[in-house]
């Protein structure tokens, strides 16, 4: 299959109609170069306007010195999907110069240094020169600074032609230095100097600006790294075992960020928590099961490469049943494919993760604020199933920033599960069996290290064992013990997140997906509704499916199931758990690295509905 | 003698009130002569001598036929059978549920010095609290006789022809890694490795005890290294070594300059009589050294190679609560719903 060109249906902007927060800014640089603190800078500054935005880096595998793009959407009607249009291009990356020109579409606006010597033939776009090197040079900053300052620049350029709030601009450096006033000063006095010059020197010919809105009033920014870091930290974590792997890393990093500050004993000072650094995946998940296994709520994070590594541990702790919470934050993939790009690519792998009969829970958060809760949730979900729970973010959602409603605390008491403590076991007329189903859900109860009461301890094992954790090759003994962990996961569909449904008038075409999909999707039906094809939709945020997924499936003629891999994973898993319904699911499958976008969806559904 | 021993352990019991059959796991599936049973029993009496409570020890394995063993000795304690060389990982994750909880690992030499050796070396540089027993005899057992990573080069066997390969010193290894207890010792030599076990239990980091522990069945020809014949032959204890309890009056009788005594973290005293030469287990360098010329001098060097007792231990690293982390209230895990909002004003 070639790669995916969506039509771009817009017209060129009639130079005396203002357009208004309706579009795309990219800007192009080196990696490595500082230009993320401009980019942020710009993105909080349009968020701190009101103005509903999302920002995407698109960066190579890399410290320094390849290209790299920030895309910021700017939607006055809150889609924050990526575009494939882009109307002002920022280029300051000479190697890309003549693609990033390329790019820009007509009527837009190409922005890039003086020194950078191509002739543009372009005349359908409107062009602007900053003066980069003499304007740092007039700035105080010192030399070992001047190359980072130096992406000030377009930030000033910026401020001036779209009419950003030079006010909001300080504030959201503010934020990004914490409050340092050196680095802020230095920083804003290049924005403010060239915004002046900008003031004086250029002529705006464009159509395009900002204005001030009221919608993301209440909102947070954040990553869903960092917003899946403080969900786990609201639940409770107290063992993680990671290993570095992008993009993955930014979660325990933003673990060992916050967990100081807001899990010390108040009266000792000492920690409640343990993060450690393992040697590898290997024994990241190692010792995750391990602290799971002996009563701590206990997770890694990884992508994955490290996912792949971690398989046959995991498959233990289905089979010995010990919980453990698994973030999975996808990347490209098979082997190292792009480290640095998006995909849902580990669904069917992670569903199906070890030999023999497995099948792994799976949760599917959709936004930031849903990284949080899952960050929680999942502990509750693990410790109540005694297995692990996989929690498949993606590098967009875990890296990027997104505007979410703030982080909501926990609506329920923590659930720890079947535990029994020495006072249990002394209440209990029975003896303990650490496998036995006493309450007809398959799921047994347990005891922890530490637990001293006699009847407590048992010994854990891969090997096959009976109702009271004794090994055992009986075939009997097996078969029963398979079917128990079966009718676990049967129940499992009453504890895991039920999904999102959206409907609309006179639908008989589904839409089901997961994950970071959402914006696009959501963008992609209104487009389908103004063709005429109104569609339900439906955002899986677990497997198991529940109830409603069931009905969903039964209700809809046709169900598309959009996703980002090449196999049309999800698909799969659908058609295997509703065989009957296998010829009305269509699986819509695109991957390319990029986040996806609402014309792709609109493309490749309309072109199987053949309109 | 013998009706004694008939009717004492209906009555004897330790300071704590267990017999030693309270000590004692299921009936060993491994070979008869396995020399892994003989360090079963030595456990099972040093966990009895030092009057250690059952539930207050967790077992780890690996796989393999060492890695079984844990289900023969201490039936009342946790235990968890992890997967091929990497317990290491299990435990580290585990010791945290609980600090006042001991581990006890067995390993082997195909569990530890193959796919093992890097969470091995990794859980000796953190300084896990934890015995780590490598029962050492040369040959992968349940599959029927391959070599091991610690087969001598030269070593024939009937199926397997002739190892070509180096092999690993896993003593050396963990000295190598910054272990903070290094020790050899022998199966046939059953009390040596008693009163080690016992000193390793009172050590506050991790402590390597690479058992020489012949396979009957697949490695035990009398010229072979991790045989019995050849272990009885070439044994040299560097001391003689006994351990005395915490609070407990030493009795042990030697003429001055004739012993080195070590306290350990928990306050008890490892007596080290000498027996040949002078030998400091303090030094490093010094353990290097014996063992380098124990190779050459085809012996096999037993005792405690070496210990440091001041070395933080990984649960020390990280100011954990005092109250084990598994017994944590929701109110001490879950922040309050204002620093949420704290956290929320943060997240421009």
């Amino acid at each position: 299959m070639s790669v995916f060109k969506p039509s771009v249906e817009k017209d060129a902007p009639d130079q005396q109609t203002a357009v208004i927060n309706d579009f795309s800014i990219t800007v192009a640089t080196v990696n490595g170069s500082g230009s993320q603190t401009s980019n942020i800078t710009i993105l909080r500054a349009l968020f701190k306007m009101g103005i509903p935005v999302s920002g995407k880096n698109l960066f190579p595998s890399n410290i320094q010195g390849l290209p790299t793009w920030y895309t910021i959407r700017v939607s006055k009607d809150g889609y924050l999907a990526r575009r494939e249009e882009q109307e002002i291009m920022v280029a300051m990356n000479p190697a890309t110069f003549i693609q990033d020109l390329s790019k820009v579409c007509s009527g837009g606006v190409f922005i890039y240094p003086d020194d950078i010597n191509f002739k543009i033939e372009r005349e359908d776009i409107h062009i602007y020169k900053m003066p980069v090197k003499r304007l740092v040079k007039e700035s105080d900053a010192p030399s070992s600074l001047r190359d980072y300052v130096a992406n000030m620049v377009y930030v000033g350029v910026l401020a001036y032609l779209l009419n950003i709030d030079i006010e909001k601009l300080h504030a959201a450096l503010e934020f990004h230095f914490k409050g340092k006033t050196k680095p802020i000063e230095l920083n804003y006095g290049v924005v403010q100097a060239t915004f002046n010059w900008a003031k004086e020197n250029l002529v705006k010919t464009d159509a395009y600006q900002v204005a001030e809105m009221h919608e993301t009033t209440g909102c947070v920014m954040s990553d869903g790294n960092t917003a899946a870091a403080l969900g786990a930290i609201y639940g409770g974590v107290q063992f993680v075992g990671w290993y570095p792997i992008t993009p993955a890393t930014s979660l325990a990093e933003s673990l060992n960020e916050y967990l100081p500050q807001l899990r010390k004993d108040p009266e000792t000072g000492q920690n409640t928590f343990v993060v450690l650094q393992a040697e590898d995946e290997l024994a990241a998940i190692g010792m995750a099961i391990g602290a799971g296994w002996s009563g701590l709520r206990a997770m890694t994070s990884t992508s994955g490469p490290g996912l792949s590594l971690m398989t046959e541990y995991a498959g233990l702790a289905y089979f010995a049943e010990v919980p453990v919470v698994v973030w999975d934050v996808q990347r490209v993939g098979p082997s190292t494919g792009l480290p640095t790009r998006t995909a849902q690519g580990d669904i069917s792998f992670t569903y199906f993760m070890g030999h023999g009969d497995t099948q792994m829970v799976m949760l599917l958060p959709g936004s930031v604020n849903e990284c949080f809760e899952f960050g929680w949730r999942a502990f509750d979900i693990a410790e109540r199933l005694q297995t692990p729970v996989f929690v498949l973010s993606d590098l967009d959602l875990g890296m990027n920033q997104w505007m979410s409603d703030p982080f909501s605390y926990p609506d329920e008491p923590m659930d720890r599960g079947k535990v029994l403590w020495e006072a249990d076991l002394e209440k209990l007329q029975s003896s303990f069996n650490r496998y036995k189903d006493i309450d007809g859900d398959g799921i047994a109860y347990r005891t922890v290290p530490g637990n001293l009461h006699p009847a407590a301890p048992y010994f854990t094992r891969g090997t096959g064992h009976d109702e009271n954790a004794r090994y055992s090759e009986d075939s009997q003994v097996w078969h029963d013990l398979l079917e128990r962990l079966a009718a676990k996961y049967r129940t499992a569909r009453q504890y895991v997140p039920k999904p999102e449904i959206e409907c609309m008038d006179c639908s008989r075409i589904g839409i089901i997906s997961f994950g970071s999909t959402e914006p696009a999707i959501r963008e992609a039906r209104h487009q389908l509704a103004k063709q005429d094809v109104p569609t339900d939709f439906l955002r899986l945020r677990a497997v198991p499916f529940t109830d409603e997924v069931d009905e969903f499936v039964n209700k809809h003629e046709r169900i598309y199931v959009v996703e980002m891999n090449r196999d049309g994973q999800m698909h799969m898993i659908l058609s295997l758990v509703y065989p009957e319904r296998a010829t009305n699911l269509i699986s819509i499958a695109y991957t390319d690295g990029l986040p996806m976008t609402a014309n792709i969806v609109r493309e490749l559904i309309m072109a199987k509905e053949d309109k | 003698m013998e009706a004694q021993a008939a009717s004492a352990p209906r009555t004897q019991v330790n300071l704590i009130g267990l017999t030693r059959q309270d000590y004692r796991g299921n009936p060993t599936t491994l070979c008869q002569g396995c020399g892994h049973n003989s360090i079963s029993n030595q456990i099972i009496s040093a966990c009895y001598e030092v009057n250690l409570q059952p539930e207050k020890l967790i077992k780890f394995s690996g796989i393999g036929c060492s890695s079984k063993s844990p289900t023969y000795f201490l039936g009342r304690a946790f235990g968890f059978n992890g997967l091929h060389g990497r317990m290491p990982s299990l435990a580290t994750g585990a010791l945290f549920g609980d600090h006042t909880i001991k581990g006890l690992a067995v390993s082997g030499d195909g569990d530890t010095a193959s796919i093992g050796m890097g969470q091995f070396k990794h859980a000796i540089r953190r300084n896990l609290r934890l015995v780590y027993i490598v029962e050492n005899n040369g040959v992968y057992g349940l599959t029927k006789g391959q070599f091991s990573a610690t087969a001598e080069v030269g070593l024939h066997l009937k199926s397997q022809g002739t190892n070509p390969y180096m092999p690993i010193d896993i003593a050396l290894e963990a000295l190598v890694g910054n272990a903070t207890f290094v020790a050899r010792s022998f199966a046939g030599d059953p009390k040596q490795v008693k009163e080690l076990i016992k000193a390793a239990l009172s050590h506050g980091g991790i402590s390597v005890l690479d058992i020489i522990s012949p396979c009957v069945t697949f490695n035990n020809q009398d010229t072979a290294l991790h045989s019995y014949a050849w272990g009885k032959e070439h044994e040299v204890a560097l001391h003689e070594l006994s351990y005395v309890p915490p609070a407990e009056e030493i009795m042990v009788d030697y003429e001055p300059g004739e012993a080195k005594e070590v306290t350990m973290h928990d306050g008890s005293t490892v007596i080290l009589k000498k027996v040949g030469q002078d030998y400091d287990p303090t030094s490093r360098s010094e353990a290097l050294r014996v063992l380098e010329e124990a190779n050459a001098q085809q012996v096999l060097l037993t005792g405690l190679l070496y210990i440091n007792t001041e070395q933080p231990s990984l649960r020390e690293i990280y100011n954990i609560t005092e109250t084990p982390l598994n017994r944590l209230s929701e109110k001490q895990l879950r922040p309050s719903a204002e620093s949420l909002q704290k956290m929320n004003e943060m997240m421009f």
